[in-house]
Parts: C-alpha cells; sequence; structure tokens
C-alpha cells in the first residue's frame, strides 16, 4: 500500500532525511513522531504527491504518488474557522465526494445520501446543519474523518489530527480512525508530537530526528538507548504506568513526543 | 419629472442594464472576496482604475478599456509581487500608492473635460454608450461563465486550502484566477459606483448574505441578488431625487440591507441551532 526505498527528501538545500526504508502492512497504525521542522509533515506531503524524492522510489498501491490520488484519506489538524464563513458541517465533509471538481456541484441524491450514512457513522448528524465556524474542536474532526472517509481511502493520512482537543475528543477520534482500519484494513500514518494518547493503538513507530531516523514497535524506539542514539545527548524515557515521558537536560526536547519533563506527564500541547 | 420620466430616455435604459450587469457580477465574487480576505485586493483594484482610466483617456480616449487594461496589469502586479498570503497586503498597498502617483501624473497631461477622469472616482451611471455596455455585457457573462466553472475547487481551496492541496486542488492557479476575476469584476464596478465606493457592491451585499445563511449556494445567491437590488434601486430613487449622486443612494441601500441581515441575523442562526438540538454555540 506504501512502500519508501531508500527515500530522501530535500528541502531548500537541507535534506530532511534519507536512505529511508518503510512498508506499511494491511492494517498498520505507524506513528511519526519527531521534533519540529524534521519532515513528519514532508513525509505525507511526498505520499500525496506534493512534495518529490530527492532520491529513492515511493510506491502508494504500487503506483508512483500523484497529486490528487483519491486512494489517499487526509485528515489535518483542527483549525480555527472564521465564525461567519458560509461552510455548513455537511459542505465541509461534502467536500470530500467532488469538492476537487470542476463545475458549480449541482444537487446530487447519492452524494448527499453517502454524506449523510459517513456523518451518522462518526456520529456528527446532530450538527449537519450547524455552521463549521461555530464547532467545537472534536466536532470539526469528527467532520474531517468523516470527509477522508467518504473517498473510500486505502491509506489514512492524518497530520496532528488530535493538536488542542481535550482528552475526550482525542480518544473519540482515535477510536473513529482505529475503526476503520480495523474495519477496512486501511493503514494509517499518524504524524504526532505526543504519542501517549495513540499509544494503545500504535504498531510501529517511526521516530526522526534531523536525518537519522528509527523504527519499530514503541517498546523497541522509545529507549534511552535509541533516543540517546537518535539525538546524539543524553536523553531518558521513563514510563510511568501506559505513558511515556521523555526526559533531556536539553531544552530541545520542549517539543517532544511523550511529554516533557519540564512540564510533567500530564502536560498536553 | 420622476422616475417614469427618464425611463423613456436611452441613458437611463442603458444605465439600469449597465448597472445590474455590474452588480450581478460583484455579487458573484463577494462571498469569495471575503472567505479569501481580499477586501483589501478589492480596494486597491478599484482606486488603481483612476489610473487605468487616465491612461485610456490619454492614449486612445477611452477610460474604459484603459481601466480593464490595467486592472489585468495590476492583478499580474498583485500576483507576481505577493506570492504568499502574508504579504499581499503588503504588496497591495505598495502598487496602490506607486499606481496612484502615476495616475495623477498622467492626469497632468490630460487637457480634455478633467471631470471625465473624475468620474471615474465615483461612478458615472449615465454615460455608457452602447458599445460599452456590450462590453460590460461580454465582460459579466465571462465573469459568470469562469466563476461558475471554478465555483465548487475555489470554494474548498477558500475554506480548506490545506486539504484541497491533499485532493489535488491547484490552489495557486485558482487564487491567481481569481485575481484576474475579481480586478476585471471590480474595474467594471467602478463605472457604475465610482472606484472609491465599489466595496458596497463586492463586500456589502456578501457579508449580510452571510448573516442570513450558512448554506454556500444559498449565500452566492442572496449576494448576487442583494447587490442587483441596492443598484437598480439606488439608480430608480436616483431618477426621483435627481439631486443626489446614485452611487451614494447604491450605498445607502447595500448599507441598509447589511444593517438589516445584522439585525435578523441571529434570531436566524438561533432557529437554526434550536432545530438541531444543539444548545452550545
Amino acid at each position: 500500500m506504501v512502500e519508501l526505498r531508500q527515500a530522501a527528501v530535500t528541502l531548500g538545500g537541507r535534506t530532511l532525511w534519507d536512505q529511508l526504508d518503510l512498508t506499511l502492512a494491511r492494517g498498520e497504525f505507524l506513528a511519526v513522531l519527531g521534533p519540529n521542522g524534521v519532515g513528519k509533515t514532508t513525509l505525507l506531503k511526498v505520499l500525496l504527491g506534493l512534495v518529490p524524492l530527492s532520491a529513492g522510489t515511493v510506491r502508494v498501491n504500487g503506483e508512483p504518488p500523484r497529486r490528487g490520488n483519491p486512494t489517499l484519506g487526509y485528515i489535518p489538524q483542527q483549525q480555527a474557522f472564521d465564525r461567519q464563513l458560509p461552510i455548513r458541517a455537511r459542505d465541509l465533509v461534502r467536500f470530500g465526494v467532488d469538492g476537487h471538481r470542476w463545475g458549480v456541484g449541482l444537487r446530487s441524491g447519492t452524494a448527499r445520501r453517502r454524506v449523510r450514512e459517513v456523518m451518522d457513522a462518526v456520529g456528527a448528524t446532530a450538527y449537519a446543519d450547524a455552521p463549521v465556524g461555530l464547532l467545537s474542536g472534536g466536532e470539526q474532526q469528527r467532520l474531517r474523518i468523516a470527509q477522508a472517509l467518504l473517498g473510500d481511502p486505502t491509506v489514512l493520512l492524518c497530520d496532528e489530527p488530535l493538536l488542542a482537543l481535550d482528552l475526550a475528543s482525542q480518544q473519540a477520534v482515535t477510536r473513529l480512525i482505529d475503526e476503520r482500519r480495523r474495519s477496512a484494513g486501511t493503514p494509517v500514518v499518524f504524524v504526532t508530537h505526543e504519542v501517549n494518547p495513540v499509544l494503545p493503538y500504535v504498531d510501529r513507530i517511526l521516530y526522526l530526528v534531523r536525518g537519522k531516523w528509527a523504527i519499530g514497535p514503541p517498546p523497541e524506539i522509545l529507549t534511552s538507548a535509541r533516543l540517546t542514539d537518535l539525538y546524539g545527548i543524553a536523553v531518558d524515557v521513563i514510563k510511568v504506568r501506559d505513558r511515556y515521558i521523555v526526559v533531556s537536560a536539553d531544552d530541545e526536547l520542549a517539543t517532544e513526543p511523550g511529554g516533557h519533563a519540564h512540564h510533567g506527564p500530564g502536560h498536553r500541547h | 419629472m420622476g422616475i417614469w420620466y427618464y425611463l423613456q430616455f436611452g441613458f437611463a435604459q442603458h444605465a439600469l442594464e449597465a448597472a445590474f450587469l455590474v452588480a450581478a457580477s460583484c455579487g458573484l465574487i463577494g462571498p469569495f472576496v471575503i472567505s479569501r480576505s481580499m477586501a483589501f485586493a478589492v480596494h486597491g483594484t478599484s482606486e488603481l482604475a483612476f489610473t487605468g482610466a487616465v491612461g485610456g483617456l490619454l492614449v486612445a480616449n477611452n477610460p474604459l478599456a484603459g481601466a480593464l487594461i490595467g486592472a489585468l496589469v495590476v492583478a499580474g502586479l498583485i500576483a507576481g509581487l505577493g506570492q504568499r498570503t502574508s504579504e499581499r497586503d503588503a504588496t497591495i498597498g505598495v502598487i496602490l500608492a506607486a499606481g496612484l502617483g502615476l495616475g495623477v501624473f498622467l492626469l497632468g497631461f490630460y487637457h480634455g473635460y478633467a471631470s471625465e477622469a473624475l468620474n471615474i472616482l465615483f461612478g458615472n451611471i449615465f454615460g455608457v454608450s452602447t458599445g460599452q455596455l456590450v462590453l460590460l455585457a461580454g465582460i459579466a457573462l465571462a465573469v459568470a461563465v469562469v466563476m461558475a466553472a471554478m465555483w465548487r475547487p475555489l470554494l474548498f481551496a477558500s475554506v480548506d486550502p490545506d486539504v484541497a492541496r491533499a485532493r489535488g486542488v491547484r490552489t495557486g492557479l485558482l487564487g491567481l484566477i481569481f485575481l484576474f476575476v475579481l480586478a476585471v469584476t471590480v474595474t467594471e464596478a467602478a463605472q457604475i459606483v465610482g472606484t472609491l465606493l465599489v466595496l458596497s457592491l463586492a463586500i456589502t451585499p456578501a457579508a449580510a448574505a452571510q448573516r442570513l445563511s450558512a448554506n454556500p449556494f444559498t449565500v452566492t445567491v442572496l449576494s448576487v441578488a442583494l447587490a442587483v437590488v441596492s443598484a437598480e434601486g439606488g439608480l430608480l430613487l436616483s431618477f426621483q431625487f435627481a439631486s443626489v449622486r446614485p452611487s451614494v443612494l447604491i450605498v445607502a441601500f447595500s448599507f441598509g440591507f447589511y444593517l438589516v441581515a445584522r439585525a435578523v441575523g441571529p434570531a436566524l442562526a438561533t432557529r437554526r441551532r434550536a432545530a438541531f438540538g444543539r444548545v452550545s454555540a
């Protein structure tokens, strides 16, 4: 479904990562972790066909990536919509059917039924006619999932979808994404800077740090030895119950996955 | 001498037709002007219609053609110099200042009837010739066709650019096309309400419409309707009150609609929310 071989990306003369080998298994949940600016989102853009590789190969469903590939579902982080923006919840979801096509988009019974079904599936029916600017972050993210599911995606690409959500919404959104991969075997690439909320679902972690990377199941990657090696400075990983806390004397880790020692384990960004 | 007296004259009929064409185009682009935060682009290109008009007067004694060509140049400059949204407003400010300076400079070489050029600042709806009317109709038709063709992806790109890009929408290209559509529409509107009051047709009706509905299609239809009613209503009223410029009455109409929409909008929104069992806003 997704396969990268010796892949590298160079942006503005800087190599973000290289020699990346990655093959996603059916139904796999891959969390992509790392500090800001290491190319986590860029990995998604490569798969979406928006950024080319500078070396190596990438295959999405056996083909090179292309812009507007309908087999990819994309779920972004929540955003602040203007309160007066004339878009209802159902309109935002409807973009998932035909938002990219030319023309006015006349009323279509089939499209409306599919929008209704998918909104029902994510529990968004109650606010289908509400303007998106009035929705909470959690409500908005349910719409994003509905929008992405409309295309019946073979891969789900999530870019920080839990950012700025409350704990209950984080869990609800993650569960919906998890449901999809279980029911349809859709692999998930989940970019996040905090692994703990999704830890129960994660099969493997791709950890990117300034050109270096490591991949494997969470217990293998989230160890003091592995992260010290990646960062090149002393890093301690502490496991408290089911949460990982990454600790370092260096302030560079302020945007680290798994919470930060300065803020304590309960901290959410 | 009231409305019915003036309506027998060709100039009055031309004015009503021109006002319809211009208002419909403005109402059509209005919702996108707001959702793409391009009010300043409207203001900038409309004021620069003055420079283009003076240039047109000097070269070919045709202010409308000059203004239209000027609008395309301005749109190209804005697109070329202000690539990122964050720098767009500053770029428009710079181009606006330089362009107006050029316009005043050019005006110094014009020895004809100076109000011809100044008309473009305040609008001169009663001087529309048959040839200009045909040109306006062609432009309005082109704007309508282009907007209909790109309505859906432009809406997607305007409210949700990241996801639109991920879905393969050429957001940059659509933004560029819209900028040119905007420039041409605004220049056309400058003929009617004048560059100083273009916002009353390109923003106010859309802003009013947004207060009344959250359905993007309904908002567009309402925006066009309010713009057309404002323009025609203001014009007809100016036949009755000949001492007031029509652009003033057009502004009065659209601003009135906006105030009414603001007053009744919250009640509509509350009813919508109640209908779907939502308590929180």
